[in-house]
């Protein structure tokens, strides 16, 4: 043991002989240059819970025929596992939005629960068909869709609208919202596009293909 | 900020654990890089618990769907793959580490009186790791996994009277399904781990109580009283050494000093474990073995079939006894032995530095014979090596007569009282 250890000895184990800038300086490097290698080997643990390229693909896009849908039907389809409605309303049901504005929470559809296209009075691309995400944005149900009057029941008035069996909730045939139920938007508008007049994609909008 | 930390302090002793078993600890200035490879193991072990976490989050434990969720993870998982190659080359990366740690014992005399519970604690970490490593080998059940582990538990058969029930029994069927593959993930994924962290935490308590051993297997506790001041060591030693002994000079803290040593040895182990991870996780066959890219086929045997390379040795044993109940018996003796260590080796002086020349030859001559069973049993079978693993057979089990023979009169060098300068 030489000069070297005898000064390690006085400089051991934190009160330095004044200058410490350089062992600062080292202690600071190697630290950052840890920190950078733990944040980088977390990227894959974190990554690892991102949807897989089975359950993206399983997310895809849907394709939907709508030439068989009669005037006032419904129908249901499955997009990344949830329940997309699609209804072909009639002239009566469209007439039907304007009489009990009153009585909606968002009427012109404020909240950004549909893509852009669909920020208007039908909420729709067009009119004629209503596209809608059919889960309450209460607490997670798949509303009922009462029609040809039994919605009277529910709002005086509306003979077609959605009531969700859990809490109570009513939405109107372009899936708005009505006062004084606990959910407090309207229903969500998925992404969808015409590929031609018989046929939808669910999941896309035109500007994004 | 120190209001807060004394809070603590008064509630569960945190700072008063870190000081005694890392902060100041005292550890011998002379220790080399044959001491890193304890922090090695546990900075793997650590490795294989985080990546066998999210391991599980997509595997199948089922006949029918464990080789396809592993594919999964491989191919479908963002970044299954590399978190998968992290684990199956951590499981060679412990074995690698833990012989290395396991040959320091053996070189330093780290068995020896009063480390002997010491050692056994870590014979039974690296019987827990092998069942550990075996099982998991199973989990993806390829034609490797699954001939594998009809060996392997077939070795229980050799058993006299009860083992052919025996083996039943630990199949949970006829022959190996369904039930084993469940059963060996219960035990990879919760059972085992538990154990070995346990023991782990075993081996490090009792280390601290016994203290560690150096190079030159010379004490660095000394009785009460018998230094003087000068020869005591300056650096901050926690109360629970100095109040029991008087520690020499030939100690520095284990944080920094030890700490930063083995920071630097593990930038080196990560770069080769990275470089064997990205660009040879299969290691020629050896880390992952070909026939296991294909479905377990119960009907067809691999043409060669070995176990990983980190249990050949053993094999090569096992091949090399011409009689099955024998084979088994000398391959569990050939761990046994190991084990006994502390109690077969009767000289009292520590580290090969201080021994006599047979000593050293033994030493070299049994790591070498190690290495070559490992070759013999993870290489198709020759005639030539038939000769041969069994004279390899007799010098692995020689190393341990020779060493008993020979260490109650051994021809020592005079060890020094201190750590020379």
């Amino acid at each position: 043991m030489s000069d070297v250890s005898v000064d390690a000895k006085e400089s051991a184990p934190e009160k330095g002989p004044g200058d410490n800038t350089r062992r600062r300086f080292l202690t600071v490097a190697t630290s950052v240059v840890g920190a950078v290698g733990v944040a980088g080997a977390a990227v894959p643990f974190i990554a690892s819970w991102n949807p897989s390229a089975k359950a993206k693909a399983a997310g895809a896009d849907v394709e939907v025929d709508i030439s068989g849908i009669e005037p006032g039907q419904l129908i249901r389809v499955m997009w990344r596992s949830k329940p997309v409605w699609i209804v072909r309303r009639t002239p009566e049901i469209l007439e039907e939005l304007k009489q009990h504005e009153a009585n909606l929470k968002d009427p012109t559809s404020e909240a950004e629960q549909q893509p852009a296209f669909a920020k208007n009075y039908y909420r729709s691309l067009k009119e004629e068909y209503l596209v809608l995400v059919g889960i309450c944005t209460h607490l997670g149900c798949s509303p009922t869709h009462l029609k040809n009057g039994a919605f009277e029941e529910i709002v005086e008035g509306v003979p077609d609208g959605f009531f969700c069996p859990c809490h109570g909730s009513k939405f109107d045939m372009a899936g708005r919202v009505f006062q004084n139920v606990p959910a407090p938007l309207n229903l969500v508008v998925p992404p969808y596009q015409y590929v031609d007049d018989t046929t939808m994609i669910i999941g896309s909008t035109a500007e994004e293909a | 900020m120190s209001g807060f930390m004394n809070w603590i302090e008064q509630r569960i002793p945190m700072m008063r654990v870190a000081n005694m078993h890392a902060i100041q600890y005292p550890a011998p200035r002379n220790m080399n890089f044959w001491y890193v490879f304890g922090f090695l193991a546990t900075i793997v072990l650590v490795n294989q618990i985080i990546t066998g976490i999210w391991l599980t989050m997509n595997y199948v434990p089922t006949a029918e769907g464990a080789f396809a969720s592993v594919e999964y993870i491989m191919r479908e998982i963002d970044y299954g793959w590399i978190i998968r190659y992290m684990h199956s080359t951590g499981a060679s990366a412990f074995f690698i580490v833990v012989y290395m740690h396991m040959f320091r014992g053996m070189i330093y005399g780290s068995y020896q009186k009063p480390r002997e519970l010491l050692w056994v604690f870590g014979m039974f970490i690296y019987l827990a790791l092998m069942a550990e490593a075996f099982m998991g080998y199973v989990l993806p059940w390829g034609q490797m996994s699954y001939w594998g582990a009809q060996v392997i538990v077939s070795l229980f058969g050799a058993i006299p009277v009860i083992g052919p029930d025996l083996v039943i029994w630990l199949q949970g069927d006829y022959v190996i399904s369904g039930a084993t593959l469940n059963r060996f993930f219960a035990l990879h994924v919760i059972a085992l781990p538990l154990v070995i962290v346990i023991l782990v935490f075993l081996h490090i308590i009792a280390l601290h109580e016994v203290g560690s051993n150096n190079p030159d297997g010379v004490a660095i506790k000394h009785k009460k009283g018998s230094l003087s001041e000068s020869e005591k060591t300056p650096y901050k030693i926690h109360e629970y050494y100095t109040d029991k002994y008087d520690i020499a000079d030939d100690v520095v803290p284990f944080f920094p000093h030890i700490v930063l040593k083995d920071l630097v040895a593990f930038c080196v182990f990560l770069a080769a474990f990275c470089y064997i991870m990205f660009f040879a996780p299969e290691m020629g066959g050896k880390f992952l073995e070909h026939p296991n890219f294909e479905i377990a086929n119960p009907l067809k045997t691999p043409e060669h079939i070995f176990p990983v390379w980190y249990f050949t040795p053993f094999y090569a044993i096992l091949k090399a006894v011409p009689d099955k109940l024998f084979g088994v018996l000398a391959m569990f003796g050939a761990i046994a032995a190991l084990f006994a260590m502390p109690w077969i080796d009767r000289g009292r002086v520590r580290s090969w530095r201080y021994r006599c020349g047979l000593h050293k030859v033994n030493l070299l001559v049994f790591a070498v014979v190690f290495i070559f069973l490992g070759y013999l049993g993870g290489t198709p079978q020759e005639n030539w090596k038939i000769i041969a693993s069994q004279i390899a057979t007799v010098l692995y089990f020689g190393f341990f007569v020779a060493l008993f023979l020979y260490s109650k009169n051994e021809n020592t060098k005079p060890v020094p009282a201190r750590i020379p300068k």
